[in-house]
């Protein structure tokens, strides 16, 4: 018999218009795992996320997590099932101090405020934003703030975290640190599908790498095999790529 | 959001004590109507900030429940003679149903567009019981007079009784936004007022929690106006129903300080007294003249202390640290 996949995604389409943004993609996921997508500008690996964390509506196709279709659930509720995500653009609550922001995550599974706030800082101690609690958004880096959006969706504790584009605009000593927590997120159990741009990131952390490009999968395999894929170098990363094997 | 501290109980009691004892120092009517009108705007002014100041919902429209929960007592106490105490329930559960089936279309509208909605809202409630038969349409209803008793909602001889449970709604009112404010609602409402998205990533369903922030405003808004109607023993579409009490509900919270709890009582307390002593001092040719002095008072607080006149207090208390 054929095991369940943890997340399975299913001929999904998404157009805008004209514009067929996801045309029948395909792929999934196995607890545990850490999976990229990557893929050019406009390839549709935002439009993909949006499709799995209920953002969007596909117009056709099936998503299901630990085997429980969830292809038209409302974004609130997939999250409530254990799928929490992060943005491009950092989504952070602005008026709140970072703790607070945390908390508000943590409310997902608990009525009472005192046990969140527990919560909330248990995960802050997990991802290095202990100290900074009391502090504003206005007041963090870019880097912190994304760690802190981070934070804020390992306290809705989800089974699968989806994170987009977490590493764009790092220094490589934050680079460094966001590779390391991701890492670590998987150590605790938590599965993990990632967009990203940064190829050494990808290189490093990925059990399998999925390349979309205009709308569609193009590949799927682990990292060593996807670099030197000739459709993949000519589509994204370009002829003059060189593969360091790890 | 934190629980109050010792210092903040104790003061509250003070201030209390002295709000109490308030009508035998001025035991003129005048000074009492001011105040009265102090709370009942302060009221409606904590019940705007659930939905606007928490939840981010900028409503002009919440003159619609203020209406609707005068109308509502006053046409059940005068068809029905039912006692105005159920009717002021009955009245508040009115508004926040009628609430909550106009926030749902509204559900995806955030800043100006909410605000313009809310508008419409209200103006169409207004020409709706400006043409309703009956409900007394544009010539209003006048209530029956019973005898003076708490139980009937009603006192001839004095004003003080009307002081202490206006009072008594206030304190509930402020009650019932520091439960929200310091609840999983008030962390919900300030994600929600954030960003919708940013709130359904944390698992927030957005439009259920907009849709109780918006009914327990509508409720509390409606039993100030039920107590309005009791006070008054008289209403009519032009003095309940318009838009500029909308305005005024905003403009009170706003200049109080939206988002903390006790911010457009303070708002309330610089407001009324203006628009009350010019109205006296200056009569019908001073009509306008508290809006000039609001639109003064506005553009200096919205430049200098966007936070309000409590965000002042509360820095200077920062700064006394």
């Amino acid at each position: 018999m054929k095991k369940t996949p943890f997340l399975e995604v299913d001929r999904v389409t998404k157009r805008f218009g004209g514009l067929l943004a996801n045309d029948r993609i395909d792929f999934t996921v196995e607890e545990g795992e850490i999976v990229s997508i990557i893929g050019p500008n406009g390839a549709g690996k935002s439009t993909l996320f949006n499709c799995v964390t209920g953002f969007y509506r596909p117009n056709s196709g099936k998503i299901s997590f630990m085997g429980q279709e969830m292809t038209h659930y409302r974004a609130d509720q997939i999250c409530k099932m254990g799928v929490a995500r992060t943005f491009q653009i950092v989504q952070i609550i602005s008026d709140m101090i970072a703790l607070d922001n945390v908390v508000t995550g943590a409310l997902l599974r608990f009525n009472k405020i005192r046990p969140a706030v527990e919560k909330a800082e248990e995960v802050l101690r997990f991802t290095g934003l202990i100290e900074k609690k009391g502090l504003l958004p206005t007041e963090l880096t870019i880097a912190d703030k994304k760690r802190l959006e981070v934070s804020m969706a390992l306290a809705t504790q989800p089974r699968l975290l989806m994170l987009d584009e977490s590493m764009a605009g790092l220094t490589r000593v934050e680079l460094r640190e966001m590779i390391d927590l991701i890492k670590k997120i998987r150590e605790i159990g938590i599965t993990l599908v990632v967009v990203e741009h940064v190829m050494e990131a990808v290189m490093e952390i990925s059990d399998r790498v999925i390349v979309l490009n205009s709308g569609k999968k193009i590949m799927e395999g682990t990292p060593q095999q996807v670099v030197v894929n000739r459709e993949v170098i000519q589509a994204y990363l370009g002829e003059k790529y060189h593969v360091v094997s790890p | 959001m934190q629980n109050l501290s010792f210092k903040q109980i104790s003061s509250g009691i003070i201030v209390l004590i002295l709000l109490i004892l308030f009508p035998f120092a001025f035991p003129k009517p005048f000074p009492q109507h001011v105040m009265i009108l102090v709370f009942m705007f302060g009221m409606t002014g904590v019940a705007w900030n659930i939905m606007g100041g928490y939840a981010g919902m900028f409503s002009f429209g919440q003159v619609a429940f203020f209406g609707i929960g005068a109308y509502t007592s006053s046409f059940l106490l005068i068809t029905y003679h039912i006692n105005p105490w159920l009717g002021l329930v009955v009245g508040g559960l009115i508004a926040a149903l009628v609430g909550a089936a106009i926030g749902y279309p509204c559900s995806n509208l955030r800043g100006h567009y909410f605000a313009i909605a809310s508008i419409a809202f209200g103006e169409i409630v207004r020409t709706h019981f400006n043409n309703w038969k009956l409900i007394g349409a544009a010539e209003g209803m006048t209530l029956p007079m019973l005898s003076e008793s708490f139980k009937n909602f009603m006192f001839h001889s004095s004003k003080l009784p009307y002081y202490y449970i206006i009072l008594a709604f206030l304190i509930l009112s402020l009650g019932v936004c520091h439960f929200v404010a310091t609840s999983k609602m008030g962390y919900y409402f300030r994600a929600i007022k954030e960003s919708h998205d940013v709130a359904k990533v944390l698992g927030i369903h957005v439009v259920a929690y907009r849709l109780i922030a918006i009914m327990i405003s509508a409720f509390l808004t409606a039993m100030a106006g039920t107590f309005y109607a009791q006070y008054v023993l008289y209403l009519d579409p032009e003095s309940v129903l318009i838009l500029p009490i909308s305005v005024q509900i905003v403009l009170i919270a706003m200049l109080g300080g939206a988002s903390s709890v006790m911010g457009p009582v303070i708002g309330a307390a610089i407001l009324m007294p203006v628009s009350e002593i010019t109205r006296v001092l200056l009569g019908h040719k001073g009509t306008g003249v508290d809006m000039m002095i609001y639109g003064a008072l506005i553009t200096l607080i919205s430049v200098y202390q966007p936070k309000g006149v409590w965000g002042l207090f509360s820095n200077i208390g920062k700064r006394a640290k």
